[in-house]
C-alpha cells in the first residue's frame, strides 16, 4: 500500500483528477488515461482513496487533544506475484498518469525515479487475507471462459445412467481440446510458486508458533494481569457510535452496488495506551498467520464473500486502515460480519476507539447490531477509484469454475463423480 | 427471563390492529394516498381519526368491527405536519430518505428500467404520499366507509390516489394461493431478550422484529426517536424500555412498506406455455417450480404434513429445505425459497461443541456449501398486501387482455434496512443467491443484464440425473408502479405527532 500525505492545497485538484479515472461514481474505467488498470494482467483489485478520517476528534472521549493527522492518499492493489513487479510494470506503462496523481503528494520529486518513490512510500500490511491463495487473474478469466463454453454446450436432458454421464463428460473433454487447438480457449497451467516464497512461507509457518512457544511461560505468568488490564478497559472504554452524517452516508452509497462486488475502506484510531497497541499488534500477527496458512482456500472462518482484505497501521500505529473487496451489498456484508464472524471482528476492532462494548474480547461488540452498524458506517470512507479485473464474477462463480476445470482435467471419474461434475455446468 | 409487570406488558390498545391481523374477514379494502394541503385541518383530523387498535380486533368474544381504519405517515408527511427535524432524524435512515429518489436504493431494490421511480404513477417527486389511510370493511360496507373518511379528509388533504383492491384474498393474480408464509410473532414475550445462536429454524419471531420499542432477535432495541420525557408527557407517550428517562415515540409502531406491483398475468402464463411446448401440465409444473409451491400452495419440498392441498396455512408453512440442499425438489432460486430460506444461524451438523466450533471456523466443507444464505430469522417480513384487478386464471391465455392486475404489496417490520431492503436486494434482486448465477427472482426479477453484460433472465431447475434444466429469456413479469416507506405509529404516538408542536 503506497501511502503519502497530500501537499497543502492540492486536495481539490486531486479529487477532480481521480474522478476522471471513473466511468461511474467510484468505478474505475479499466482503460482510463491516467492508470489503465485493465492493462495489468496480474492485477485483481485496486483502489485510490483519500484517507480522510472523520473520527479524529473521538479521542476527546479520553480527555486527549485530537492529533493533527495529515490527509493521505493511499494506493493499494491485490496482484499475482510480487507487488514490486506490478508497481514496476505500472510505473513503466503509466508513468505520466501516476506522476500526475502523486504530484499532489508532499515531497514528490517530479524528476526522481517513480518506482523508487512508490516503493519508498510502500507501507507494510499488518495482516492480509486472500480468498484463494494462488488463484491468478489469468486462471479466473480462463476458467470463466471455460464455464461459459461448457455451460452453453452441455446437453440438458436426463441421463439414463452413470455410463452416459461419463460419456457426456468425455465428449465435453474432446470439445474443449478442439477449442483449445482452434485457439478459442486457453487453460494455462498454474505458475509454480517461486522457491523464495515457499521458503519464506515455511519459515513463517514455524517461526510464529516458535515465538509463541518462547513467550508462553511469560504469557502464563502475566495472564492474570493481562486479563485484569483487558477487563478494566472493556468495562470502562467509552462507546462512540453516533449516527453517521447523512451526507457522508449518501456519498458512500453513491459508490456502491454498481457491480456484484463492492469495496470497503475504513479508518480509525486505536484506543490510547500501550496495552491496546500491543494487543492489536499481536492479534494482527496471528490473523496474518492464519490467513497465510489456514484460511487460504475460499473462506475466512464462515465468510465466503471476501476476495481480499487487509489491515494496515499508519501514523506510528496510532491509526489503522482496513480495506476489503466483497461480494453482495453492504447490508449483506454487515450481516455476515455480525452473524458469522462477530467474534473475529471484536478480536481486532474492539481495540479501536469507540467500538461497541465487548466482553472477554470476543463477545458483545459487533453483536450489538445497531451500535455496530452506526460505528462501521461512520468509520467507512469513500473510495474514490476502485477497480475489479473480473466484473460480474463473484467468489461463488470463481469456486465453481475452478471445480469445473479440476473435474475436466481429472484423469478418471466414477459415474457419480461424472454426474456431480455435469451438474456444476 | 419472562417479562412481566406493567411496564413490560404489550399495550394492545396502543398498537394498530394491522400488526395483529391482516383483516382477513374484511374482504373489502382500499388504500388512500393523501397529501396534506392544510396543515391545521390535517392535524385536527389525525388527532381524532378513528384508528382501530389491536385490542379491538383480537377481543375473542366481541363482534368484529364492521369497518377499520389504519394510518401511516411518510417522512415527507411528518415534515408537512411540522414535526420537528430532530424527531424525524431519529427515525431509520431509509424511512427519512424515502423509497424513491436515491439511485443506490433503486439499484438495490431492482427499481430500474421499467420499474424506475421516475416512471412511477405515485411515490416519487411531487407524488410522494404524506399520509396512507388503509380502509377495510366487511362485505358491502366499504363504499360508505370510504365516503365518510373522504369527507372527513377533504378539508386537510388532497387525494393523490385511491388504490382499489380485489375482494378475494386467497389467490394472487398469477393464480397461486398466497399469504401462507408469515412469521409468528411472540406477542406474549415468551422468548427471552438475549443474543444467542439458534441452531434450528423457527417461525417464531421476537416482538421487536416487527414492533418498535421491544427487543429484537439480537436481544437489542432497534433505533427509533426517543424524546426527552417532558416532551412526550402531554401525549402520555410510553417510556423507552432501554432508556427509561426517555419517551419512546416508536413504541408500538412499525415501518410499513407499500409497493404497487403490476403483474403481467398473461405474459407469465404465455411464457410458461411456450416453455412447456403447450402442454398444460408441464406449464403448471414450470410455474410451480418458479414459485416453489403448487397453485394450491403445497410446497414442492412437501413435508408430509404439508402435502395435502386442503391443509391449513399453518401446515403449509411448516417445513424447511434442510432435506433438499441441492434444490432437486424445490429449485434453489424458487420465489418462496429466496423470500424465506428457512435456515438457521449455523449450517446443520451434530450438536456437539466440537462440531459447532468446526462449523464456526469454516473447517467443514459441506457446511460451507450450505452456508451461502444469511440466517433467515433476521430477515423476516410480516406481509399485509392485497391484490387488485380481476383474477385472471391460467385458462385465459387466449381472448382479450385482462384488466390491469397486481399486488399492493405491504409489509411491516421494525428495521427497513435489515428486513425489506435486505430481502429485496440480496435475496430477490441478487444474482448470486445461494451460489446461483445469471438469474434473479423468477417472479420479481428485472431481467436487465448486469452492467458487465451477464444476463439475469435465466432460471435453473436442478435435476437428479443430469445438468440443471435451464430456462432462459424470462421476460419481466412484475413492474413497480409506485411505492413508499411509512411509519405506522402507535396510537398515542400518532396523536403526539398530530398535535401542535
Amino acid at each position: 500500500m503506497v501511502v503519502a500525505p497530500l501537499a497543502a492545497g492540492r486536495e481539490g485538484s486531486l479529487r477532480e483528477l481521480l474522478d476522471t479515472m471513473n466511468s461511474a461514481p467510484g468505478m474505475a474505467d479499466p482503460g482510463n488515461a491516467i492508470l489503465p488498470f485493465g492493462a495489468f494482467e496480474r492485477l485483481h483489485f485496486a483502489r485510490l482513496v483519500l484517507l480522510d478520517d472523520p473520527t479524529l476528534a473521538d479521542v476527546e472521549a479520553y480527555g486527549l487533544r485530537p492529533s493533527k493527522a495529515p490527509l493521505y492518499l493511499a494506493f493499494m492493489g491485490d496482484c499475482d506475484g510480487p507487488s514490486r513487479q506490478t508497481l514496476a510494470a505500472m510505473s513503466q506503462r503509466a508513468e505520466a498518469g501516476l506522476r500526475s496523481v502523486f504530484a499532489h503528494c508532499e515531497g514528490f520529486d517530479a524528476h526522481g525515479d517513480l518506482l523508487t518513490w512508490m516503493l519508498a512510500h510502500d507501507t507494510p500490511v499488518a495482516a492480509n487475507y486472500v480468498n484463494w491463495v494462488g488463484r491468478s487473474v489469468l486462471q479466473i478469466k480462463q476458467e470463466s471462459a471455460l464455464q461459459r463454453m461448457l455451460s452453453a454446450r452441455v446437453g440438458r436432458r436426463p441421463l439414463a445412467s452413470g455410463t452416459e454421464a461419463r460419456a457426456a463428460r468425455r465428449s465435453l473433454i474432446t470439445f474443449v481440446e478442439e477449442e483449445k487447438r482452434a485457439g478459442r480457449l486457453a487453460l494455462t497451467p498454474p505458475e509454480r510458486t517461486p522457491l523464495r516464497w515457499r521458503i519464506a512461507k515455511l519459515v513463517n509457518l514455524i517461526a510464529v508458533p516458535l515465538a509463541g512457544l518462547i513467550a508462553l511461560p511469560l504469557l502464563i505468568v502475566l495472564l492474570p494481569w493481562l486479563i485484569y488490564l483487558l477487563r478494566t478497559r472493556e468495562t470502562s472504554d467509552p462507546e462512540i457510535c453516533p449516527r453517521p452524517q447523512r451526507e457522508a452516508l449518501q456519498t458512500l452509497q453513491d459508490l456502491e452496488d454498481h457491480e456484484v462486488s463492492n469495496q470497503y475502506t475504513a479508518i480509525g484510531t486505536l484506543k490510547p495506551g500501550r496495552f491496546r497497541r500491543w494487543l492489536l499488534s499481536v492479534l494482527l500477527v496471528l490473523v496474518d498467520y492464519s490467513c497465510r496458512h489456514v484460511f487460504t482456500r475460499g473462506y475466512l472462518a464462515r465468510v465466503q464473500t471476501i476476495h481480499f482484505a487487509r489491515w494496515v497501521f499508519i501514523d506510528d500505529k496510532r491509526r489503522v486502515v482496513f480495506a476489503s473487496n466483497y461480494d453482495g451489498g453492504h447490508q449483506a456484508y454487515m450481516d455476515d460480519f455480525i452473524n458469522k464472524v462477530g467474534w473475529g471482528l471484536n478480536l481486532l476492532f474492539s481495540n479501536g476507539l469507540g467500538w461497541p462494548r465487548t466482553r472477554w474480547l470476543i463477545l458483545g461488540g459487533a453483536r450489538i447490531e445497531q451500535s455496530f452498524k452506526r460505528y462501521q458506517r461512520r468509520h467507512q470512507i469513500p473510495t474514490q477509484v476502485w477497480y475489479k479485473a473480473y466484473p460480474g464474477l463473484a467468489l461463488v462463480d470463481l469456486k465453481r469454475n475452478q471445480r469445473i476445470r479440476e473435474g475436466l482435467e481429472r484423469e478418471r471419474m466414477s459415474d457419480a463423480q461424472a454426474l456431480a461434475w455435469l451438474r456444476l455446468l | 427471563m419472562k417479562h412481566q409487570g406493567q411496564t413490560h406488558a404489550v399495550d394492545r390498545d396502543d398498537i394498530q390492529g394491522l400488526l395483529r391481523s391482516g383483516y382477513g374477514h374484511h374482504l373489502e379494502a382500499c388504500f388512500l394516498l393523501l397529501r396534506i394541503r392544510d396543515r391545521e385541518a390535517a392535524r385536527a383530523w389525525l388527532v381524532g381519526a378513528p384508528v382501530t387498535s389491536a385490542a379491538m380486533v383480537e377481543r375473542p368474544a366481541g363482534p368484529l368491527p364492521e369497518t377499520v381504519l389504519q394510518l401511516a405517515l411518510s417522512s415527507e408527511g411528518l415534515r408537512a405536519l411540522g414535526v420537528a427535524d430532530d424527531i424525524i432524524e431519529g427515525f431509520a435512515e431509509e424511512f427519512v430518505s424515502g423509497m424513491a429518489g436515491d439511485a443506490n436504493r433503486a439499484r438495490r431494490l431492482g427499481d430500474v428500467g421499467a420499474s424506475a421511480p421516475e416512471r412511477w404513477q405515485w411515490g416519487s417527486g411531487q407524488r410522494v404520499p404524506h399520509v396512507l389511510v388503509l380502509l377495510y370493511a366487511l362485505p358491502g360496507r366499504l363504499d360508505a366507509w370510504r365516503r365518510t373518511i373522504e369527507q372527513q379528509c377533504v378539508a386537510g388533504f388532497d387525494t393523490l390516489a385511491c388504490l382499489q383492491t380485489a375482494d378475494s384474498l386467497d389467490r394472487e393474480p398469477f393464480g397461486f394461493r398466497d399469504g401462507i408464509s408469515q412469521p409468528k410473532i411472540d406477542w406474549e414475550r415468551q422468548r427471552p431478550a438475549l443474543d444467542d445462536t439458534r441452531l434450528a429454524y423457527s417461525n417464531l419471531s421476537c416482538l421487536g422484529e416487527f414492533v418498535l420499542g421491544y427487543p429484537n432477535e439480537y436481544g437489542g432495541y432497534t433505533d427509533r426517536p426517543l424524546l426527552d420525557a417532558q416532551r412526550g408527557a402531554q401525549a402520555a407517550l410510553p417510556r423507552a424500555e432501554d432508556a427509561p428517562d426517555k419517551a419512546d415515540l416508536g413504541r408500538n409502531g412499525s415501518y410499513l412498506v407499500l409497493r404497487q406491483l403490476a403483474q403481467d398475468v398473461r405474459g407469465f402464463w404465455a411464457f410458461m406455455d411456450s416453455a412447456a411446448g403447450g402442454d398444460p401440465d408441464q406449464r403448471e409444473r414450470f410455474a410451480a417450480a418458479m414459485v416453489g409451491r403448487t397453485l394450491q400452495g403445497v410446497p414442492l419440498v412437501a413435508a408430509t404434513k404439508a402435502s395435502d392441498a386442503a391443509a391449513s396455512s399453518a401446515d403449509l408453512n411448516d417445513f424447511t429445505y434442510q432435506s433438499d440442499p441441492q434444490g432437486l425438489r424445490c429449485p434453489l432460486g424458487a420465489h418462496i425459497r429466496r423470500a424465506n430460506p428457512r435456515n438457521a444461524d449455523l449450517p446443520a451438523g451434530t450438536r456437539g461443541i466440537v462440531s459447532r466450533l468446526i462449523r464456526t471456523l469454516g473447517f467443514d466443507e459441506e457446511a460451507l456449501r450450505q452456508d451461502l444464505v444469511a440466517s433467515t430469522r433476521f430477515h423476516r417480513l410480516l406481509r399485509r398486501g392485497r391484490k387488485y384487478g380481476a383474477a385472471t386464471l391460467a385458462e385465459s391465455l387466449t381472448g382479450p387482455p385482462g384488466a390491469p392486475a397486481g399486488l399492493h404489496f405491504i409489509c411491516l417490520g421494525a428495521n427497513l434496512a435489515r428486513q425489506f431492503e435486505f430481502v429485496q436486494d440480496a435475496w430477490m434482486t441478487g444474482t448470486k443467491f445461494d451460489g446461483l448465477t445469471a438469474e434473479s427472482d423468477p417472479q420479481l426479477g428485472t431481467r436487465l443484464p448486469a452492467p458487465d453484460g451477464t444476463p439475469t433472465d435465466g432460471y435453473s431447475i436442478p435435476q437428479p440425473d443430469g445438468p440443471d434444466r435451464r430456462i432462459t429469456g424470462l421476460p419481466r413479469f412484475v413492474t413497480v408502479l409506485g411505492g413508499g416507506y411509512f411509519f405506522l405509529p402507535g396510537i398515542r404516538a400518532l396523536r403526539y405527532l398530530a398535535a401542535a408542536h
